[in-house]
């Protein structure tokens, strides 16, 4: 083949099957301490509330259960093995440190309901992490409540109506550009609101005009991504906070792409009111295959007595603690306090970066994003020519003429040894490619992506079918996703 | 690259925006500096305490290679396995997941997670809404009251209208009342069990009411150790759950794992992702994200519900939890729950009145002493002991009341030593009372 890949090579990894399916009566991998108070009789406590059967449970031991996830463990793709640049998910190192110290005695078992005078370090960590956020996005006040970012839009929106209501009239509608996020639309909804289209400009960016003539007085608020998901700057953002503003409405910032910013620009200076920030994407706290995230809101000083309850506060003696009496809250969004495992690791990122080197992460992922920018844009097609960001989006607009998609090359990338990018989003690309590398990744990595994207370019020329049969060194070729979406198979049955 | 410097590239932030200072955040610590930080934080924060607490947050052992597992990287670092070829990893123990909670549960399906207990059980609320097309929701009192809270904040844009049923003095719901409060526009019915007070609803019962009258029953369980020797509600139609017990650490709260379950033809309305079954172009096994239509990336605003990160990670904790104690083990560690609550219970009953008697419980009950429990837990606190939950803020109808939980972490010396301290209070209210008596 002529086109070979310097980063990956294939090497053998283990077959294994489910758990259920490596079980045998009678193994274990557990011991319990004995008993130091009285045996009881079950069937005479519980009645018939007593469980008699536990259906399949798994019975193997405990090298078998090493070896079940660390086998299945060595099939995923992660950042620890390579560039992961997929837009929008900023997929940056998520630092050991911060594995370390939330696994401290005190941080990893307390309990969320102890007396406040023996949770002074959980306090203290939320107050500070609070007061680093509130200055990193110029914003007045801040809950943690919210377990990831579409939990945070929703807990926005929330304050959002409150807001409104508060003022005799909650308002019908949110406005929403055609390039957001899914998460977007799908919370006003929960919030009861209607949702109406904002049309991009040829730019990309939001159409002032359109703006001012859609906005009205029954708009709520305006939910505005930015960067957008192309990668730009808003750079009108003052006008918009200026249209929405000048009929009453709200701007609300969506923060996912925050890492384009930090100690740069701060959304309270450009007229945000609210915004979300996403801890799992900006503040580096693993992914985990799918979470757990954690989604902070920031809001400017009028929407503060909206928070949810509990606030953390400082008391009259100097501790800290929760104020529950909170009249005009939008309520509680979940149980206890936020994930606040992802509070401890945000704040150690924080910490070990401080004021400059926060503000050189944005500067470097900034200029990886450009970097890759430049040596991709003779090769793939740049549907916006306008400065990018902290990310870069092409269409597969040159491809798509040999009948290869966004989807194809993405899957080829993976033979390369790369996480592919984010497909076909945001949608008013057709076919886009959205490249997202972040700080974290040196210069090597980087052209090692563009020498595999310019050779995956070629390839297309000249045997798009062996592109189309991508991924061709993995354990399991294409999967039928239609098969299992028709006839869906959820849960392993035993005979199955 | 055709930029002079990197001022350059964020020439398009207009120049009045820029951040033209530090930003006003702590220095740039070393590492060493960090474990410092976070050690002195960790000490502030009640390490070495043992606990009565439970109320939603339970403190279970964790084995070891729970952590040694979750920790590589491939699991650690990996984003939501969209790219199914080079996620099966992650996708795999998904599918075992849900395998897993359907099997302790009796449903048929289950999500691959969701937040936590508390909006697992919302959005399950949420969800028999759309399946029954009905608009009003009954909440049992005794379900945990932060869960209520938060269901509250969901439904009150939706304009669900929210009733509230009593619970009877053994502590579970009151049938009667659940029987003159339910109507024809009554979506669902949600309970939790054991409920916030420890006791066992007797869900069959409960089933029988609600569906006759053409509504859903929502199963709340906050202590998932609990279905080692518990029965299921297997009458349920949904399942909320909060897996936090099986290998989670306490954690001041979160991240923890919630989980939805229900029967197989009311998936497509069931939020949150999934994981299933396929095969590749070679006819080999392998999993993909599936179902997709219901989720917001593709239906939007027309979506079941805006939930886009899950819990997987505390997902693969739980799912190795339960491979360790398994078959056998989790019911053993059930057991042991079971006994230390019994005694536990006996032994504040010489002393105090446990509340809720006649309906069995797992592994909390509520003991109602003479003296305020924030008093007694005062004392309590000074033997490094965190006594149970006072209920006044939650159930000031209860009184002095606090709700004890035993794990088979609970040693029996720290039972004596709080059932010492709560029959010393007791003591000396009783001999306070008889002086004030003498005296008249």
């Amino acid at each position: 083949m002529k086109h070979m890949t310097r980063k990956a090579t294939r090497h053998v990894n283990q077959n294994e099957g489910l758990i259920f399916e490596k079980s045998s009566s009678g193994k274990a991998a557990w011991k319990l301490p004995p008993l130091d108070v009285p045996e009881v009789d079950t069937a005479a406590l519980l009645g018939t509330a007593e469980r008699k059967d536990l259906g399949n449970m798994p019975e193997v031991s405990e090298i078998e259960i090493i070896r079940h996830f660390t086998r299945l463990s060595t099939w995923n793709y992660a950042i620890d093995l390579g560039m992961y640049p997929l837009g929008s998910c900023t997929m940056k190192y998520n630092p050991r440190v911060n594995e370390l110290v939330v696994r401290l005695e005190g941080l990893a078992n307390g309990h969320p309901y102890q007396p406040e005078r023996i949770s002074q370090g959980a306090l203290r960590i939320i107050k500070t992490l609070s007061e680093c956020l509130i200055e990193i996005t110029g914003m007045d006040a801040i809950t943690l409540q919210p377990a990831a970012g579409a939990h945070g839009e929703l807990t926005g929106l929330l304050m959002v109506r409150a807001y409104h209501e508060s003022k005799g009239d909650p308002r019908k509608k949110i406005l929403i550009p055609d390039s957001a996020h899914g998460t977007n639309p799908a919370t006003a909804a929960m919030v009861g609101y209607a949702v109406e289209n904002l049309k991009s400009n040829a730019q990309g960016m939001v159409d002032v005009a359109a703006l001012a003539s859609q906005m009205k007085e029954d708009v709520a608020a305006l939910m505005l991504t930015n960067p957008n998901t192309l990668g730009v700057f808003e750079q009108e953002i003052h006008k918009i906070a200026e249209i929405m503003h000048a009929k009453g409405g709200l701007l609300y910032m969506d923060g996912a792409n925050m890492n384009a910013l930090v100690g740069k620009v701060r959304p309270g200076d450009f007229g945000v009111d609210v915004m979300h920030l996403n801890l799992h994407k900006t503040f580096s706290t693993p992914h985990g295959g799918g979470g757990p995230g954690s989604g902070p809101v920031a809001v400017k000083r009028k929407l503060e007595s909206f928070l949810p309850t509990p606030v953390p506060i400082t008391k009259p003696d100097g501790t800290l603690g929760f104020d529950y009496d909170r009249p005009q809250s939008v309520g509680r969004v979940r149980a206890f306090y936020g994930n606040f495992g992802m509070f401890v690791r945000a704040l150690a990122y924080i910490l070990a970066n401080g004021p400059d080197g926060l503000r050189q992460t944005t500067e470097d992922a900034v200029l990886n994003a450009n970097y890759i920018r430049k040596g991709l844009e003779d090769v793939y097609d740049l549907p916006y020519a306008t400065p990018s960001m902290h990310e870069v989006v092409f269409s597969d607009k040159l491809q798509a003429k040999k009948g290869v998609k966004t989807m194809d090359i993405a899957k080829r990338l993976i033979d390369y040894g790369f996480h592919p990018y984010t497909t076909a989003f945001p949608l008013i690309v057709p076919g886009a490619l959205m490249i997202e590398p972040t700080e974290s990744e040196p210069k090597e990595e980087l052209d090692l992506f563009v020498e595999a994207m310019k050779s995956i370019a070629e390839e297309v020329e000249e045997d798009p079918q062996m592109v189309l049969d991508a991924p061709h060194s993995t354990r399991v070729s294409r999967l039928d996703e239609t098969a299992a979406a028709r006839k869906p198979i959820l849960r392993w049955k035993p005979g199955s | 690259m055709g930029a002079r410097s990197i001022d350059d590239l964020f020439s398009p932030i207009p120049a009045e925006y820029r951040l033209e200072r530090d930003l006003k955040v702590p220095r740039q610590m070393a590492e060493s500096e960090i474990v410092d930080w976070f050690r002195e934080r960790s000490r502030e924060n009640g390490d070495s305490y043992a606990t009565f607490l439970g109320a939603g947050a339970y403190y279970h052992y964790r084995p070891v290679i729970i952590d040694s597992l979750i920790s590589r990287g491939e699991f650690l670092t990996a984003y939501t396995p969209y790219q199914a070829e080079i996620s099966q990893g992650t996708l795999q123990a998904i599918f075992e997941f849900q395998t897993m909670i359907c099997e302790l549960t009796g449903m048929e399906v289950a999500n691959a997670s969701m937040y936590d207990g508390s909006t697992a059980a919302a959005e399950a609320v949420m969800m028999a809404v759309r399946l029954t097309g009905r608009r009003s929701v009954i909440i049992a009192r005794s379900v945990h009251p932060e869960y209520r809270e938060v269901l509250a904040t969901y439904a009150h844009h939706q304009n669900l209208p929210l009733s509230t049923t009593a619970f009877k003095d053994n502590g579970r719901l009151n049938l009667e009342d659940l029987e003159k409060s339910i109507t024809a526009d009554t979506a669902c019915v949600l309970i939790q069990s054991p409920n916030f007070f420890g006791t066992i609803e007797d869900a069959a019962a409960i089933a029988e009411i609600v569906h006759k009258n053409g509504a859903m029953l929502v199963v709340s369980i906050a202590e998932a150790v609990s279905l080692g020797i518990v029965e299921p509600p297997r009458q349920a139609d949904v399942i909320a759950m909060e897996a936090q017990s099986f290998g989670v650490p306490l954690g001041f709260g979160g991240p923890y794992c919630g989980v939805i379950a229900t029967r197989e033809k009311f998936v497509r309305q069931m939020p949150g992702r999934l994981a299933g079954q396929t095969t590749d172009r070679n006819g080999k096994r392998g999993f993909v994200l599936t179902l997709a239509t219901r989720e917001q990336h593709i239906r939007r605003e027309k979506a079941t519900s805006n939930i886009c990160t899950n819990q997987a990670l505390v997902a693969l904790m739980v799912n190795i939890f339960i491979t360790i104690y398994g078959k056998v083990g989790l019911k053993e560690l059930a057991k042991q729950n079971l006994a230390k609550t019994a005694y536990a219970a006996a032994q504040f009953g010489k002393h105090a009145k446990v509340l809720f008697p006649g309906s069995p419980r797992f592994n909390e009950f509520v003991v109602q002493t003479s003296e305020n429990p924030y008093a007694i837990n005062s004392r309590i606190l000074g033997h490094k002991i965190v006594g149970g939950l006072p209920l006044k803020k939650f159930y000031p109808e209860l009184g002095n009341a606090a709700l004890w939980c035993c794990t088979e972490l609970t040693t029996r010396s720290a039972i004596d030593t709080v059932v010492g301290l709560a029959a010393e209070s007791e003591r000396s209210v009783r001999s306070a009372k008889e002086e004030v008596e003498v005296a008249q």
